[in-house]
């Protein structure tokens, strides 16, 4: 007898096997005459909404603070101890998400996808740090951000890498910012979070692969210090910009330049700019005649980068899944006969009409068109910029950060032995 | 002296317009947030199914989401177990009491060429024996999960739901999801199941009386 019932369940699985009717009460609800009393289903509340709200205290609080510490109080000990104190609760507490690098995306996709609402946390991670640089310089960078705080603490014996390296890595940043944007604005993946080699370490919990990447990351930043924020940080592109026009900016003196060149080593980042003194200044008719080529080439680089991008924006948008699906309704990924892949009989099982999935895999396509002009015109206008700068030669007399790369972490400043002037009316010591 | 003052009249000029356009932009995205208005399927809240976690017009004034899973959508595939950050998987099987049969052929328990109806492993469809088979009173059992040996690879679901009820349905545990940014499950789930949903209405299951939903565990 239990054979047969066996064999019938059998049967009927098999039959049934296909059939998404899912939340059919095929078999009646029981009454209980024991005084059997049905458990409850346990559901387990996630983390309590006004926690939200307090990252966000959190992260003014230490920007305003770092920020204090640097331009005012300019310490460096204190800088340090609050990158410690970011490092714990943004990192291992918060365990890194939602994070500033990462809310690039969620704002490239929610200023193009009307459908997605950004979370309170994810605006203010992303506004926030920029609003702070844009007045006090990269102090985000210095203290508050915990990628940077990871790699601070395993950079023991930061060597100088050379202008030639430092240039060409530099120019990856500009790319992970390119394509996270059209990436995450086409609705497609989210790349920061994906490849987040620091993550894992705090969940305590990550594939292969992202941990080869930590610790690469971490080994070689014994060496290179900030391996990621100067050669991978997209936000860190951001800030860059931000910091180049901020009002105020951390200085290595407090006063004036003596040209001592004590700070001369004293960045690990090669971040200081030394004085260049000009030999022969250029003549107006040679100043002129770069300038033109320049406005020439400028708008040419951006056009030749962005057709060129344009070329290939079908591959890249085939790992976006809408399009994935389309290809595989055209070209189905196994031969006849043998079982679909899920893709396929989720969206029979759905019950969509084929005509529906391939328009949407054509704005898709569309999307990704006009994205790989604009990726390709930006980066096109990255060397444009690049070659000006290059053309051009700036005379300095005094020893200043970088605005640009500077982190603001306050290490050349106890390399000067200059003192802060005795208050007098001018208490405001600008860079 | 005019030059400096050049640079920095400059200076002030782009970060004042990079201010405004920052202001800006913030502007539209939290208007966005909290224009309720009206609901239209899929334009104002992110895949909305109207699954009875929706206030609007006041709904969505920066609501806190969490990833949630559509048991109508889940295809029962697996691929939950191996896509998750964590692992084991935040993604678990779920049962819901309510819809049971209490059968004692139960589709999600037992292995479809099962010779035999007993607790013995060799006839169970769970790969880490996580549902636990009890008798209550003739001829009704009892089947609970024991979460934490849980992988969440569905193969229960899929026999319940096709032999059974559909009482084990599959869910986001929130006591294990960190809550990515972009869960790495959603990237790779072919029926499309995973959407956000609000934090205080974080599950997604069928057959739940809203009345159950009280009996919350913190």
């Amino acid at each position: 007898m239990k054979k047969t019932l066996a064999l019938l369940f059998l049967v009927i699985l098999f039959t049934l096997q296909y059939m998404n009717a899912s939340g059919i009460q095929r078999f009646p609800k029981p009454e209980f005459e024991s005084g059997y009393v049905q458990p409850d289903t346990l559901i387990p509340n996630p983390r309590a909404e006004v926690l939200a709200y307090l990252d966000i205290a959190v992260l003014l609080m230490a920007l305003s603070v770092v920020s204090w510490l640097v331009i005012k109080k300019r310490s460096r000990k204190g800088v340090f101890w609050m990158s410690l104190f970011a490092l714990a609760y943004f990192g291992f507490y918060r365990e890194g998400c939602v994070c500033s690098i990462g809310s690039i995306q969620n704002v490239s996709l929610a200023l193009f996808d009307k459908t997605y609402l950004i979370s309170i946390s994810a605006l203010v991670f992303f506004v926030a740090p920029l609003v702070y640089t844009l007045f006090f310089g990269r102090t985000f960078c210095a203290g508050v951000c915990p990628f940077g705080a990871m790699q601070d603490l395993v950079s023991f014996s930061p060597q100088k890498i050379g202008l030639r390296l430092n240039t060409v890595l530099g120019i990856i940043p500009y790319l992970y910012l390119g394509f996270a944007v059209l990436y995450a604005a086409t609705g497609t993946d989210f790349m920061i979070c994906r490849y987040d080699p620091f993550v894992g370490i705090w969940r305590m919990n990550a594939s292969f692969g992202m941990f080869v990447f930590a610790a690469v990351l971490l080994i070689s930043g014994i060496f290179i210090a900030r391996p990621y924020c100067r050669f991978l940080c997209p936000y860190g592109v951001l800030l860059n910009w931000a910091s180049r026009i901020s009002r105020r900016h951390m200085s290595i003196t407090p006063a004036e330049c003596i040209q001592c060149r004590l700070c001369e080593n004293s960045c690990p980042y090669d971040a200081i700019d030394m004085p260049v003194t000009l030999r022969n200044p250029e003549d107006k008719r040679t100043m002129a005649r770069k300038l033109i080529l320049i406005t020439l080439l400028i708008p040419l680089l951006v056009f030749v980068g962005g057709w060129t991008a344009s070329l290939v924006s079908e591959p890249l948008a085939s790992v976006n899944a809408k399009v994935r699906l389309a290809k595989q309704i055209i070209n189905p990924l196994t031969p006849e006969g043998k079982p679909e892949t899920f893709e396929i009989q989720a969206f029979k099982s759905a019950g969509k009409q084929q005509s529906q999935a391939f328009t949407e895999a054509a704005e898709v396509l569309h999307d990704f068109y006009i994205g790989s002009w604009i990726l390709g015109g930006f980066i096109g206008l990255f060397f444009g910029v690049f070659v000006a700068k290059r053309m051009t030669s700036r005379h300095r007399t005094d020893y200043t950060p970088n605005k640009g790369n500077c982190f603001s972490c306050a290490r050349c400043i106890d390399f000067c032995p200059v003192k802060m002037p005795e208050l007098t009316e001018n208490k405001e010591v600008v860079a | 002296m005019a030059k400096q003052n050049r640079r920095e009249f400059l200076n002030t000029l782009c970060r004042g317009t990079i201010l405004t356009g920052l202001a800006a932009a913030s502007g539209v995205l939290v208007f966005r947030s909290m224009a309720g208005g009206h609901c239209e399927i899929g334009t104002s809240c992110n895949s909305c199914k109207k699954s009875g976690s929706c206030d609007l017009p006041e709904a969505m004034l920066f609501r806190q989401t969490v990833w949630q899973l559509d048991p109508a959508k889940c295809i029962h595939c697996g691929r939950c177990a191996e896509n998750c950050v964590m692992s084991p998987s935040a993604v678990k099987v779920v049962h819901v009491y309510a819809m049971c049969g209490y059968c004692d052929l139960c589709g999600g328990y037992l292995k479809p060429d099962t010779q035999t109806i007993s607790t013995a492993a060799e006839n169970q469809l769970c790969p880490t024996s996580a549902i636990k088979r009890k008798f209550v009173e003739d001829p009704f059992y009892e089947y609970t999960i024991d979460e934490p040996l849980c992988i969440g690879c569905a193969k229960c679901a899929k026999g319940c739901d096709a032999f059974g009820n559909g009482s084990l349905q599959m869910q986001v545990r929130h006591d294990r999801c960190v809550n990515c940014n972009e869960c790495a499950i959603a990237r790779h789930c072919p029926a499309d199941a995973f959407s956000r949903v609000p934090a205080d209405k974080p599950y997604l299951l069928q057959g739940i009386e809203p009345k159950d939903e009280s009996k919350q565990k913190s």
